[in-house]
């Protein structure tokens, strides 16, 4: 059953102005409960613009999105109820911390919720355990703290809702790779435990090879293509064409293509790189008759 | 949305009016201000009201503009209206219950004044509609530059005012983030208690000047690496330059208030 699926949704910017851009054109998906989706797209393809959509912080002009077969603006009154069951970290979230300790600032969405002090308590303990926060910064102020921690900090504060739909935008945007790294795995470790869907935008799909079982791309306020993270990656040569950054592997892979070197896969990461290269290896020495 | 403020705003295009220089631009806003309040009969008003036209038209900046422009301060113009309206006196009693009393001086007045308020503001938005805001500051430090004679920190002020008027769309998008961002951890900013959306507001107002100390330090930084030291020696890319085009607008102008002054 898909948690959350959108219905032709359209989206026009500055509506009726001489600026008047349609963000988001018809846009209509069906997406399944437990996954990790990473939505790729270049800047301006509407990407930011439909996630915003997810949580009802915008309202489309036309079409529905809905959240377990209901429209999320079928009772206006209920969409702060869907803000905490769709959790949307934005890029550079860090900028929007505000509470004196990192205890509160984390507290503040479980506390709009209306959760009582111990269970408030527990739930900023266990989003700290997924980020890797350790207990003795949470009486810190979070002004203190590190680039890379400030950032963890701000993404446990959605964690903390326990959303069924944790979205997140660039989050790896501006670390270096060991900072990047560390923020996919706090990703992981919050799937991981609640088992609920994760979306992560990115224009580099060199970090969303490694993590998303299906990759949404955007072109132009459309969908390009939903599906398998592989099947996607077969199409490499047109998600250079819609000017996506494809992973230095994969272009390796295509160029070899070209000068006459097919492997007959799509490679995307380095370890599977490896295995192929081997497999390819092992497959000349049988054919010339040598033995492995 | 925040997006939507046309206060201040420019619009490029090119007309005989943007084309002026700003200085005189300036000048002239500066001149139809004190002629509109000089002007106390009727018939300046309407003087006021085909000038102002004119000037719109020569623009070539739709009407609907300056609409806009007027409609966030309808209600200040209202209360206006509606305090000339009662506490005017003059003329024939129209209107009496209790203590408000209505005058025909009251109503004439009142209209007076509402049409005077509304040319004000069509005159200078008409202003900050034709001129960038890079103009508009570049035509106020030379215009206070004799005073810095006398110490005045004319170039500095110019400065202050043009890097200002230059973080006001970016504050915008930052505060539309921010809103955006805490919205989805559930701050109620327009619904609640009284107490809930002082809370929300303070979730929003922190993060904003976190990050505007942090954009005036990178920016001191910047223009200090870059030797900024100040207006003194500096040239400038765009020389202000007087055409036959001001001449013909001042010209106007005075002709404006010359008869504004004999019709009283």
């Amino acid at each position: 059953m898909a948690v959350l699926e959108t219905r032709n949704l359209t989206y026009t910017y500055s509506k009726g102005s001489p600026f008047e851009r349609t963000a988001v054109d018809d846009v209509s998906l069906k997406i399944d409960e437990g996954l990790i989706i990473g939505v790729l797209g270049h800047t301006g393809s509407g990407k930011s613009t439909l996630i915003q959509h997810f949580n009802g912080l915008l309202r489309a002009d036309s079409g529905q999105v809905l959240l377990d077969g209901t429209d999320i603006w079928a009772e206006k009154s209920r969409i702060r109820e869907v803000r905490f069951q769709v959790g949307l970290v934005f890029q550079y979230p860090e900028y929007q911390i505000f509470g004196e300790t990192v205890f509160k600032d984390i507290a503040f969405g479980p506390a709009n919720m209306g959760l009582d002090e111990s269970e408030i308590k527990g739930r900023v303990e266990q989003s700290a355990r997924d980020t890797g926060l350790d207990m003795r910064l949470m009486e810190r102020s979070p002004f203190e703290l590190s680039g890379g921690q400030k950032r963890r900090v701000a993404i446990a504060g959605v964690m903390a809702m326990n959303p069924r739909v944790l979205i997140l935008d660039e989050p790896a945007s501006g670390l270096d790779p060991r900072g990047r790294e560390i923020i996919f795995d706090c990703i992981r470790n919050y799937h991981r435990r609640t088992g609920s869907t994760v979306m992560i935008v990115s224009h580099s799909m060199e970090d969303l090879a490694c993590i998303a079982d299906k990759l949404l791309v955007m072109n132009r306020g459309r969908v390009f293509c939903f599906d398998d993270t592989e099947r996607v990656f077969a199409r490499a040569e047109e998600l250079v064409k819609i000017g996506l950054d494809i992973p230095q592997v994969t272009r390796i892979f295509l160029e070899l293509k070209k000068r006459g070197i097919d492997f007959g896969k799509e490679v995307y990461t380095v370890g599977y790189a490896k295995r192929v290269i081997g497999d390819y290896i092992d497959y000349i020495k049988i054919k010339r008759g040598e033995s492995l | 949305m925040l997006r939507d403020i046309t206060i201040g705003q420019y619009f490029p295009s090119d007309s005989f009016v943007h084309r002026l220089d700003p200085r005189f631009k300036i000048i002239i806003t500066l001149i139809f201000t004190v002629t509109l309040f000089i002007g106390d009969s009727f018939s300046s008003l309407v003087i006021g009201g085909v000038y102002t036209l004119t000037a719109v038209l020569f623009s070539k900046i739709k009407i609907r503009m300056f609409v806009k422009s007027i409609k966030p301060l309808m209600p200040f113009l209202l209360i206006t209206a509606v305090f000339n309206l009662f506490l005017s006196d003059g003329g024939e009693t129209v209107f009496e219950w209790k203590f408000l009393k209505i005058t025909e001086g009251g109503i004439d007045m009142s209209i007076f004044m509402l049409v005077r308020i509304i040319l004000l503001i069509v005159g200078s938005s008409l202003l900050t509609y034709t001129t960038s805001p890079i103009s508009l500051t570049d035509a106020v430090e030379r215009l206070l530059s004799p005073l810095s004679r006398f110490g005045f920190p004319s170039h500095e002020l110019a400065m202050m005012m043009s890097i200002a008027l230059r973080f006001i769309p970016t504050l915008i998008e930052e505060t539309d983030k921010i809103i955006s961002a805490q919205k989805a951890r559930g701050a109620e900013l327009d619904t609640g208690s009284l107490m809930t959306r002082v809370k929300g507001m303070v979730s929003i107002l922190i993060p904003l000047f976190i990050s505007s100390f942090r954009r005036a330090d990178e920016l001191a930084t910047a223009m200090e690496s870059r030797c900024y030291h100040g207006g003194e020696g500096r040239t400038r890319l765009r020389q202000l330059k007087v055409t036959y085009r001001d001449y013909i607008a001042v010209t106007f102008t005075l002709l404006f208030t010359g008869i504004i002054i004999a019709v009283g």
